[in-house]
């Protein structure tokens, strides 16, 4: 297990991280959905946090959102101490989630849910700034290099990683310096999740610092630059980018001895075929 | 990623299908087929004259399918619309007649009385979670019991009449109920009252941010309230309008009539919904106008007197109503699927 370290090359490596959290833990009732998690996301970089079913992926996010607050532990943002009051708070700090399901209105226009919630106004009447809002969006699509073909098409038009591309450049306009992607690739097919990889990329490189929430270590490997495993509410680890491979984090995620188990299971029924119905593990 | 490919890729077939794409498109061919229908049957049916006479009943339907309209893009139904046209006519004048109010206190007084049960009839809604179908329906019974037995208990009888005696009834008249004259022909006031609620509601939805609230919590509710719409409020406001607009139909009719029927507007609640969806307004929210809502309500008003005008038994316009509903909302799912699978 390899501590934290920033590389020196970084830039802006000398500066408190943009958001840490130090040992924090959660309890629900009698449950324990988290304790001792640490995990610390720098401007320009991409922190993935990975994480089977049931690992405290979920708690951990709405904690750094603001929907939840810690029970233990410290939450700092740019080294100070906060305790964030709900989501509203979090994001006047700067800090926006992306959640999977929770992105955009299908009926409506690409450039009406960009700005709902948020709308521009303009006049005596405070009218909404219809002009502007259309400008903007395209705008801001396309420096993300995002390629809708017509900010007036319904949301319900573009495809699941279109969708969540529109939310990730929608929150880096609204002034997002931490991001927090709830399983933004986990629905889509190989390409679709490639292309939202891409725009997680040109987010950390417009200077935001990443939350990237997966359950899929493919997903996780070619952006991250540090891993934070969770599993049954703890950390089981964090890792620098350079101080693990590809392979290590798949097995580390599938639970490492389980997964040498299973695969020992399946190779078995590989191997006699002819085994029959009584051979299946009962559950 | 090239930028300008983004454009060109719509520019042969886009602004057709902007145009298709409209929910208003299947209530103006609807309209425009209607019209020519009628037009065919009866000379006077085109006149100016006949024009005038089956705007009227349009007017004061279209006032209540607009209002409804937004209530249905905002994902929600009110069955107590039409009872509550009823229910402020009857207190308006109970209480200009009966109480010795002034017409406009008497009024007043009605439209509190509306904005309190539309208050009521969304905080339930927005509290409770029920779907607003059975919660207005609770309202709709609720009034109707109420309109019923009050009336009699004060009255005696099923109707309060005797409003053209009350202080403050030729003025209230002249501006709700009243006749303005173009080149010879008589229009009722109600019509312009019906155009200034339309334009009104269209800018309302399209160029204000309320507008787009509208369109997110019929849309979405979980999604519009996690970018921070306020949904609830935007609901209850919703409710308010609708009650409003049964205000002011219910003020129009009483000061036309000088008397209101216990069972006033019993049944026009479904009547306003045919209109709103004629009009392209999806029944699952998040989709509609207000102008769509208005053309149906035109196309109501011409099938109403055209079939008379015709000199055919008035029975027929149920069934004609029926499958005109039917047509336009085959109509609005073609014509919408086209447009966003040629998108994709």
């Amino acid at each position: 297990m390899t501590p934290d370290t920033v590389p020196a090359s970084r830039p802006g490596a000398a500066a408190a991280p943009l958001l840490e959290v130090r040992d924090i833990g959660k309890t629900f009732g009698g449950v324990i959905a988290l304790r001792g998690v640490s995990m610390l996301v720098r401007a320009g970089e991409v922190t993935c946090v990975l994480g089977d079913n049931g690992a405290g992926k979920s708690t951990l996010i709405k904690i750094l959102a603001g929907v939840h607050q810690q029970d233990q532990g410290e939450y700092l943002l740019d080294g100070v101490p906060v305790r964030l009051g709900g989501p509203r708070e979090a994001l006047d700090c700067g800090i926006a989630t992306v959640y999977q399901d929770l992105a955009m209105i299908p009926l409506m226009s690409v450039w009406r849910n960009f700005f709902l919630g948020s709308e521009p106004v303009t006049g005596p009447l405070r009218r909404f700034d219809v002009a502007r809002a259309r400008k903007v969006a395209r705008e801001e699509l396309r420096a993300m290099g995002i390629d809708v073909r017509d900010v007036d098409q319904p949301v319900g038009t573009l495809s699941g990683g279109e969708r969540q591309s529109v939310a990730i450049a929608r929150a880096v306009y609204f002034g997002a310096r931490v991001l927090i992607l709830d399983e933004p690739t986990s629905a889509l097919g190989v390409r679709q999740a490639g292309v939202v990889l891409r725009y997680i990329a040109r987010a950390r490189d417009r200077g935001l610092g990443v939350v990237f929430i997966t359950h899929n270590p493919h997903h996780a490997f070619p952006v991250g630059d540090r891993f934070l495993l969770l599993n049954r509410g703890a950390s089981l680890g964090r890792f620098d980018r350079d101080a693990i491979t590809r392979e290590e984090l798949t097995s580390l995620m599938a639970g490492g001895a389980e997964l040498d188990d299973l695969t020992h299971e399946l190779d078995r029924h590989a191997a006699s075929p002819a085994g029959g119905q009584d051979d299946t593990t009962g559950g | 990623m090239t930028s300008l490919t983004a454009d060109e890729r719509v520019a042969g077939s886009g602004r057709a299908r902007r145009l298709l794409i409209r929910p208003e498109l299947g209530s103006v061919v609807g309209a425009v087929a209607v019209f020519a229908f009628f037009s065919a049957q009866s000379a006077v049916f085109r006149s100016a004259d006949g024009v005038a006479n089956w705007l009227d009943p349009a007017s004061t339907l279209g006032i209540m399918a607009v209002a409804i309209a937004l209530l249905m893009i905002g994902g929600e139904f009110d069955l107590s619309a039409g009872v509550l046209t009823g229910t402020t006519g009857l207190v308006m004048v109970t209480l200009a007649t009966r109480f010795g109010w002034n017409v406009w206190a008497a009024m007043l007084a009605g439209l509190a009385l509306a904005l309190a049960i539309g208050f009521a009839n969304g905080l339930l809604v927005v509290r409770t979670r029920l779907p607003s179908f059975i919660v207005t329906l609770g309202t709709f019974l609720m009034l109707q019991g109420l309109n019923l037995g009050v009336t009699k208990a004060i009255t005696g009888t099923v109707q309060v009449s005797g409003l053209r005696r009350a202080e403050g009834y030729q003025g209230a008249r002249a501006l709700l109920a009243g006749s303005v004259s173009a080149g010879g022909v008589d229009f009722r006031v109600a019509i312009f009252w019906w155009i200034g609620v339309t334009v009104l509601a269209t800018w309302v939805l399209m160029r204000t941010r309320a507008g787009n609230w509208i369109f997110a919590v019929g849309g979405d509710e979980q999604a519009a309230r996690a970018v921070g719409v306020p949904a609830a409020r935007t609901k209850i406001a919703l409710f308010m309008t609708t009650a409003t607009a049964a205000w002011l139909v219910g003020s129009i009719m009483a000061l036309r009539f000088t008397s209101v029927q216990a069972n006033a507007g019993i049944g026009q609640e479904f009547i306003y919904i045919i209109a709103a969806v004629i009009g392209g307004c999806l029944l699952t929210g998040g989709y509609g106008s207000a102008v769509g809502a208005s053309i149906g309500a035109v196309i109501f008003g011409m099938a109403d007197k055209g079939i008379v005008f015709a000199g055919w038994d008035a029975d027929w316009f149920k069934f004609f109503l029926g499958a005109m509903l039917l047509l336009a909302t085959l109509a609005n799912r073609l014509v919408r699927r086209y447009a966003e699978e040629v998108r994709r």
